[in-house]
């Protein structure tokens, strides 16, 4: 068993005619994903990558029976081809779409509470379950099936964290990267949940970095959970400058608030262990387990 | 995106909230011209800066202790507060020790106050949800108030399905002990906010204080106003009031080429794919007992000019002594591209400082063939850890007389003719 998806998961592409939606679809196809669509409004009707696309959501999953949506939908449109999705009754929506504003988010949001979905992103690298269904962006060639959930706010650093977890010979259930904007739709209390719960993970990387109050609220979460499994935390930009936007929308210290180094110190009261460094997170899980066993 | 406030209470002034009379200077003797303009005998003089606690600060190698916002009671005294602010640093609890250059000063009439309150619209992260916050205890000192006593501040969640509802406003003003005209118009402030919040794409909002005056007048005494970046595609009008003045060296330079780019204070110039790998970066360095000299998030991309460009961007700055170029390739970003950069970057002024290369994921051993294939000095890192580690080195040792032979040293080369570093250089 693995969360959110695996290989029987069926996908469609929303903008896959798109450059982006274009490679990554390709991506997906080639790694076993059971890529069964697209989505372009205007284009219904047509072909794509050998692949049926649709004017809109409702078609595609009529047609196809399609449970989970990746979207690459310029920012200008996503909110909107989200909401579709949520209408259709899409039960996992990954939007990697960056840049969105954040009042569209905010709407957004309030169209999925009392939903039947489930989002990850905006503003994020996907979600995989290693050798069976790849939705976004993350690239092959660093995956290894096994026993690690990685959730995370990062993007490329997400990878820096599977790559380890698989040199360490560790391996991977499932890697979700929710993304890191303000407004966003699963949190790392949803995924930690999903993981704390699935018997094919043992272990749980979990990826913060600077800004908001996740990691404090995942903190509070593993505090209240009684739960056995054991996980590795790093935190990102534990020496980035207060009151500057690192990068990330959701990446900015204001007023002292969202500070690292507070982070760490209440994931480290929830009983998670901390890599120091970004280039320790493979190693501290292995050496975590292994004092586990 | 953060706007001045002087250009937040020209746009309060179109929503029909109430400001003092006030203009903008960028010389003592235009700030006196401002005072006998607006007349009356008490004026404020308020530096503009991005960072709040303007009035508590100070300003570094000044011998006076007044802070950024300071009152005058004549035109001579206009033009000494002026003239103590103008072209100094001031330094505030938000501004981080470094602090902030003042380019302008704003001189409004002064007015008394009879009571402040605190008003602000911004968005719950973790409600997803806009929300007003209001607190009968305005003044520098509500964020204490507010992590004290979090009963003090009152909330309005607004349901994006619903959008502004008055009579929840008129309920939280009235529970702060408000009635008559001043309830109605604090509740009529409240719903412009609100309207000027979701028509503008703001992030956040402030008036602190919004003073009461003896004459039961309302009148926002300062103003913070932020944008949500990802908006400002919808809002040209905004983006044109972008303040460019306070980024840093190179900072601007970088935006227009779209880079995330953070000026800090070290000398080890880094530069990663993604943000959150590029803050990792920043950090293993420190880690590592080095000091960056910058964040740099280079987007996905595939444009070698934009990839060169960020590159050079390091390469220039004038305290770097190392660069780490820390690249994970995944979709549509490559390693390759990363190289073909940095060749193009050489060919055209060659590398004479320490380089460190990691790359990973897609297509870094053909990126690092090219690199090598073209003969630039730089060492490739086997991993984060050890790329680290490679660059506190170069940088630590680096000074005018090694750095010549950097490379061979780096990489446990014999110094012999012909040596790569020294061909490089030559």
């Amino acid at each position: 068993m693995t969360v959110l998806v695996d290989k029987n998961t069926k996908v469609i592409c929303q903008g896959m005619t798109g450059r982006q939606g274009t490679f990554y679809a390709g991506e997906a196809l080639e790694q076993g994903t059971k890529l069964v669509g697209g989505v372009r409004p205007g284009k219904g009707g047509s072909k794509h990558l050998g692949l049926p696309v649709f004017d809109n959501v409702q078609q595609a999953v009529t047609a196809t029976g399609a449970q989970a949506s990746m979207i690459f939908v310029p920012p200008t449109n996503a909110a909107d081809a989200i909401g579709e999705a949520i209408e259709a009754g899409i039960a996992l929506i990954v939007c990697i779409t960056e840049r969105i504003p954040v009042l569209d988010m905010i709407r957004v949001k309030r169209l999925l509470e009392n939903s039947a979905s489930r989002l990850i992103g905006p503003n994020c690298p996907g979600v995989v379950t290693p050798g069976q269904c790849n939705i976004g962006i993350m690239p092959r060639g660093i995956f290894r099936p096994g026993r690690i959930g990685i959730v995370s706010r990062a993007g490329t650093l997400t990878y820096e964290a599977i790559a380890q977890t698989s040199a360490n010979r560790l391996g991977q259930s499932t890697c979700i990267g929710i993304g890191a904007d303000p407004i966003q739709g699963m949190n790392f209390c949803d995924c930690l949940q999903l993981f704390l719960a699935d018997p094919a993970t043992d272990g749980i990387v979990l990826l913060g970095e600077i800004g908001g109050s996740a990691e404090e609220e995942a903190a509070d979460f593993l505090r209240r959970e009684r739960h056995t499994k054991p996980i590795v935390a790093y935190v990102a930009g534990r020496f980035a400058p207060a009151g500057r936007r690192m990068g990330h929308a959701g990446a900015i210290i204001e007023h002292g608030a969202g500070r690292a180094d507070a982070k760490i110190d209440v994931l480290k009261t929830a009983g998670v262990h901390i890599a120091e460094s970004p280039a320790t997170i493979g190693a501290t899980m292995a050496r975590v387990l292994s004092a586990a066993q | 995106m953060k706007i001045h406030e002087f250009r937040a209470k020209q746009l309060f002034e179109r929503y029909s909230i109430p400001v003092p009379a006030g203009g903008v200077a960028s010389t003592a003797a235009q700030a006196v011209e401002i005072a006998k303009g607006l007349g009356g005998d008490k004026w404020v003089v308020k530096a503009q800066i991005h960072a709040g606690g303007r009035h508590a600060g100070h300003f570094s190698e000044q011998a006076h202790n007044g802070g950024g916002v300071r009152f005058a009671a004549s035109v001579d005294e206009v033009d000494r507060r002026a003239a103590e602010m103008l072209g100094q640093v001031l330094v505030t609890e938000q501004t981080g020790p470094s602090g902030e250059e003042v380019g302008q000063v704003y001189v409004e009439q002064a007015c008394e106050v009879e009571h402040n309150l605190y008003l602000a619209v911004l968005v719950d992260r973790k409600l997803s949800r806009v929300t007003l916050m209001a607190s009968a205890q305005g003044g520098e000192h509500i964020e204490s108030i507010a992590s004290r006593s979090p009963e003090s501040v009152s909330k309005i969640v607004i349901d994006p399905l619903l959008g502004w509802q008055s009579e929840a406003m008129q309920k939280l003003v009235s529970a702060l002990g408000f009635n008559g005209k001043i309830l109605d118009d604090i509740v009529r402030i409240g719903a412009s906010m609100y309207d000027m919040f979701i028509e503008l794409d703001a992030s956040l909002i402030e008036i602190n204080p919004l003073a009461i005056t003896p004459q039961g007048e309302l009148l926002a005494l300062d103003a913070t106003v932020t944008f949500d970046d990802n908006a400002l595609y919808r809002h040209a009008d905004i983006r044109s009031l972008r303040d460019q003045g306070e980024l840093q060296w190179g900072e601007l330079d970088a935006t227009l080429h779209g880079l995330n780019y953070v000026k800090l204070n070290g000398n080890i110039g880094c530069m990663a794919n993604g943000a959150g790998l590029a803050m990792a970066t920043v950090d293993v360095i420190k880690v590592s007992g080095g000091e960056p000299a910058n964040f740099l998030d280079v987007p996905p991309s595939v444009e070698v000019e934009r990839i060169k460009y960020a590159f050079e961007l390091l390469l220039s700055d004038p305290h770097m002594k190392a660069v780490l170029v820390n690249i994970f390739g995944g979709g549509i970003m490559r390693c390759d591209t990363v190289a073909d950069a940095m060749i193009l970057a050489h060919q055209q002024a060659p590398i004479t400082a320490p380089v460190i290369v990691r790359f990973a994921g897609v297509n870094a051993q053909f990126a690092t063939d090219r690199v090598k294939g073209a003969g630039l000095p730089v060492t490739f890192a086997e991993n984060l850890a050890d790329a680290a580690q490679r660059v506190v080195e170069a940088a630590r040792e680096v000074s005018p007389a090694v750095r010549r032979n950097w490379w061979a040293r780096v990489t446990g080369r014999v110094d012999r003719d012909g040596d790569e570093g020294e061909r490089k250089d030559s």
